[in-house]
């Protein structure tokens, strides 16, 4: 089921999440995760998305979702197996690769939002460019632009501070999407939101995908799962569930 | 377990930060006990080596030709205390046979270094002499370490087995009183206290009493010369102390401050628990005192190593015994760290009892207070690399740690400035005595056969310039004994002797002089000298030498007689081959060498790796001082480093984003530091120089180039980047899915 559009995204996006084919974006083969002397977070694990799909992954606390999310964003390596992102090993990468391949493939959007409370949004919503090294003048008119899109260009000289959780998380959704990466990954975004901000967040990310963006979605909320994804996979003690 | 105790366990597993808060305070306590340490040396140093040593009030020789050993011992009645007497020769040396032999050396034959109530001699190195061919050198510039053989007129040999010092300065060696007799013995010593010795008038009753035709030496001389040198001294080293407390007291607190703030969200979940205020001030109190106390006793143990060659050095500086490790600095120390870690955790504890729980469960979590978000804005706004600009807001956030962090920096630089310009200062003074050597090309002897050296060298081709000079000694009004002098033969203008008023001599009749000797006489440029010898001398210069002398120089021709010229300088013709013209001169048999620049003073090497040392200690201090408050910093932005890393900030980027975080106060620190050191150069050199009774020229005030200034206020930046760079590797490498997970 797709909501109707509330948020969408400019021309340019729209285009390159629609350029792509249905070749795969994701492929994780046989991976498992162990941290010392505990259990394996992952037990040989095999996934594939496909780009521009929206995989939703659900199931228990410690089911292994999050850190899966990780090993696909680079942030952590598996114990063994391989993970592969738009034809990368992310899971071969040193830290400097890995940063570069964040900046240019991934958009990371938290549960508790890790908004920078010292930057405005907008300055927030910047910095994945400046890191990057884009051009200024480039980066501000991009920034303007998602805000804009996002509803949350008049919020742009304000500190997160001051923000509901819902918008807090919108700009969360503008900063991942700044360096127009072709994943976007989602770590619980609607968790520690009340129901209309949840509701507002799951209409953004319906209408991102509508637009083409590969999703990948951990989550408990099965009507966050239900309302954007286009499949479901869930996890149990680190393996996919029959 | 009790509810205390897992709030310090807690903070105890947090490895890297307590091992750096055990460093950084281990360093600020060892700095504290050098510093102490150097402050009581510092403190009447003669004055507590002659007590320690009960030293002598009066020395005596007694000419063994006319005085039997008997009637020597029997002066000893006269006393309050004597011993004695000793058997004394004089000893002509050389260290090797086919060099020109030493000065004699006035030997004592002892049969230890002093078990008796005077002149308890204090061995250095080495042993005493216990047989013959051994002798005990005193420890002066000219070094003849242990080991060093010594050739005697007769083949035999003297062995150094020993180096040690006497305060009231009895002899230059010390033998086997049999070995003494052997030598050729020329009297005996003996050696008294008296009651009273505190004045001129006492000791010149106590000189009388010996009878005439007694060679006597009184220990207010050696203290009066002692005097001189120390004062010297006294300034810089008081300076450093007081420096080292400062930077140990503010680097101890920072600390203890951020280790108690890093404990916050700890306490709220205990105060969750039940934990009640006064519990979590106790526990606060414990978690800062268990590492403070650690690092306190290493630094008390690293001090008191670090004190042997320090207190060595300081000992030789002030020619007294070295002070050994003094238990009440050791005690007085660490009361004192503990009483700053105890003073600032009560306080920092204080608040996060106070903290609501919810507040203290939420650090880390919850938006900061608005803190630096201008800071933060500016830094944005500019065209600097974001991550180097994200860094140079992040201090801002928190403006006591910035303000402890920029404190330590400009200390840091304070010392280090002023490190450096009293090592120019000094370098400065050594050039001006060393100037007749650097400013002439050859330097001429005089031979035994009694050629006119002067003639020759105005005949040789090349000779540019040249002069020769000599020592007399000049008598003058004014002053008791005769002044030490110099007089030259030519035109000396050019050696360049730093004038400090008037101008060099042109002519016979003139005279330039040593601030000493215009202190000493009473005398004013202008004036005339008179004294038997010599005709009016008429003072038209004042000149600089380094020392508290009192030195005449003059033209050899003010001195009617003959005047030993023992030197002549010259300076070539430019393009003269210099190896040519030495062949020249030593063809006419004269001893002719290229000058070169004598080794330096024993005293300013000392000096030198005094500084040194004490610069290095106290920029380290400093530099560890900010790498516990990185350390801290990190630690609490461990989060915010992780968003950074998500968002595809490199491992370089971070560690340029944590170095550039003390980039402000690193800049803040050298610019205030520089000006604080420059300042304490320029009070505390012309100090050291008038306690010593010498005026110095603008020239060795005034070292600090434009360029080496603006090179030391990098100093603190230097200084920051160098504490942050280990911390910056650590957030470097922190992986990005652990940092995020850090709360």
């Amino acid at each position: 089921m797709t909501p109707s559009r509330e948020f969408a995204l400019p021309a340019d996006d729209r285009w390159a999440r629609a350029s792509l084919t249905s070749a795969t974006m994701i492929d994780v083969v046989d991976v498992s995760r162990r941290y010392e002397g505990d259990q394996a977070a992952l037990d040989h694990l095999s996934l594939h998305v496909a780009e521009g799909e929206c995989l939703a992954l659900l199931g228990p606390s410690g089911s292994g979702k999050s850190t899966l999310l990780n090993l696909i964003a680079g942030l952590d390596r598996p114990t063994e197996g391989t993970v592969t992102v738009g034809g990368t090993r992310v899971d071969r990468l040193s830290e400097a690769a890995a940063a570069r391949y964040r900046r240019a493939t991934i958009g990371l959007v938290f549960q508790f939002f890790n908004l920078l409370d010292d930057l405005t949004v907008a300055d927030n919503v910047l910095l994945p460019a400046q890191i990057a090294g884009r051009p200024a003048a480039k980066s501000r008119r991009r920034a303007n632009e998602l805000l804009e899109t996002l509803g949350m260009d008049r919020h742009a000289g304000a500190y997160p501070g001051r923000l509901s959780g819902g918008e807090r998380q919108r700009v969360a959704v503008a900063r991942a999407l700044m360096n127009r990466p072709p994943l976007l990954l989602a770590d619980e975004p609607t968790g520690a939101l009340d129901t209309a901000s949840g509701t507002e967040v799951r209409k953004l990310l319906a209408d991102l995908h509508a637009d083409g963006q590969t999703i990948v979605l951990v989550t408990h909320d099965e009507a966050l799962a239900a309302a954007v994804a286009t499949r479901t996979v869930r996890l149990v003690d680190g393996q996919v569930a029959a | 377990m009790s509810a205390i105790r897992t709030v310090v366990r807690g903070a105890q597993r947090r490895r890297v930060s307590t091992i750096v808060i055990i460093a950084a305070t281990a360093m600020a306590v060892t700095a504290t006990v050098l510093a102490g340490l150097l402050l009581a040396a510092s403190s009447a140093p003669f004055a507590n080596a002659f007590a320690k040593q009960h030293g002598a009030h009066l020395t005596a020789f007694f000419d063994s030709a006319k005085t039997t050993k008997e009637q020597a011992a029997a002066t000893a009645s006269q006393a309050g205390l004597a011993i004695g007497p000793f058997p004394v020769a004089m000893v002509v040396t050389r260290q090797d046979p086919r060099t020109p032999p030493l000065p004699p050396i006035k030997v004592v034959g002892r049969t230890d270094p002093g078990s008796g109530s005077i002149d308890q001699v204090t061995l250095l190195a080495g042993r005493w002499a216990r047989s013959k061919g051994e002798i005990v050198m005193a420890r002066t510039d000219l070094m003849m370490p242990t080991g060093t053989t010594l050739q005697l007129p007769d083949g035999s040999t003297l062995t150094v087995v020993g180096e040690a010092r006497s305060v009231s300065q009895t002899a230059q060696g010390w033998v086997t009183p049999d070995e003494a007799a052997a030598l050729g013995q020329i009297g005996w010593q003996m050696l008294y206290r008296y009651a009273d010795a505190g004045s001129e008038a006492a000791m010149t009753t106590h000189r009388t009493a010996l009878g005439t035709g007694v060679q006597t030496q009184s220990w207010l001389e050696i203290r009066n010369d002692a005097a001189h040198r120390t004062q010297l001294f006294v300034p810089l080293l008081s300076a450093f102390g007081l420096i080292g407390l400062a930077l140990a007291a503010l680097v101890i607190g920072n600390v203890t401050a951020g280790t108690v703030a890093s404990a916050t969200r700890r306490i709220g979940v205990m105060k969750a628990l039940g934990l009640t205020p006064s519990q979590v001030v106790r526990a606060c109190v414990a978690q800062a005192l268990i590492p403070g106390l650690i690092g306190t006793i290493l630094g008390i143990v690293g001090g008191d190593l670090l004190a042997v060659p320090l207190m060595s050095d300081v000992a030789d500086l002030f020619g007294t015994v070295p002070m050994s490790v003094t238990p009440w600095v050791d005690a007085l120390t660490i009361a004192a760290a503990l009483l700053v870690i105890a003073a600032t955790a009560a306080p920092a504890g204080w608040r996060a009892a106070r903290l609501r729980t919810v507040d203290a469960l939420a650090v880390g979590r919850t938006p900061h207070s608005g803190r630096g978000r201008v800071a933060a804005g500016l830094a944005a706004r500019t065209r600097l690399p974001r991550p180097f600009s994200l860094g140079l807001a992040q201090p801002f956030t928190k403006p006591s740690r910035l303000l402890a962090m920029l404190l330590t920096v400009a200390l840091g630089t304070t010392a280090a400035t002023f490190a450096i310009g009293l090592a120019g200062s000094l370098r400065h003074i050594q050039a001006a005595d060393e100037k007749p050597d650097t400013s002439a090309d050859v330097l001429v002897e005089p031979t035994m056969d009694g050629t006119d050296v002067g003639a020759v060298i105005a005949a040789a081709p090349g000779t540019g310039k040249y002069y020769g000079r000599g020592p007399a000694d000049i008598a003058a009004d004014g002053l008791r004994e005769a002044a030490r002098g110099t007089v030259t033969s030519g035109d000396a203008r050019w050696a360049g002797y730093e004038m400090l008023a008037g101008r060099w001599y042109t002519s016979p009749g003139e005279a330039v002089v040593t601030t000493g000797f215009l202190t000493a006489t009473g005398k004013h440029l202008g004036d005339t000298v008179t004294g038997a010898g010599h005709g009016p001398l008429t003072l038209v210069g004042e000149v600089f030498d380094g020392s508290a002398n009192n030195h005449l120089y003059t033209d050899a021709a003010s001195i009617p007689g003959p005047k030993p010229i023992l030197e002549w300088y010259v300076k070539l013709k430019p393009g003269t081959d210099r190896a040519a013209y030495l062949a020249a001169l030593q063809n006419r048999h004269l001893q002719a060498e290229a000058t070169r620049t004598e080794g330096a003073d024993g005293t300013l090497l000392l000096l030198d790796s005094l500084t040194a040392f004490l610069t290095v200690l106290l920029v380290s201090v400093a530099g560890l001082g900010v790498l516990n408050a990185v350390v801290l910093e990190s630690r609490d932005r461990v989060h915010d480093i992780g968003v950074h890393k998500s968002m595809g900030m490199t491992p370089k980027q971070t560690a340029v984003m944590v170095v550039a975080s003390v980039g402000v106060p690193g800049l803040i620190g050298g610019v205030v530091g520089v000006p604080a050191g420059y300042l304490l150069h320029h009070w505390a050199v012309p100090a050291m120089a008038h306690g010593a009774g010498i005026r110095l020229p603008d020239s060795t005030i005034d070292v600090y180039a434009p360029v080496l200034l603006a090179a030391l206020a990098l100093a603190g930046l230097i200084i920051a980047a160098g504490g942050a760079l280990l911390p910056a590797g650590w957030a470097a490498r922190t992986r990005t899915a652990v940092a995020l997970r850090t709360e």
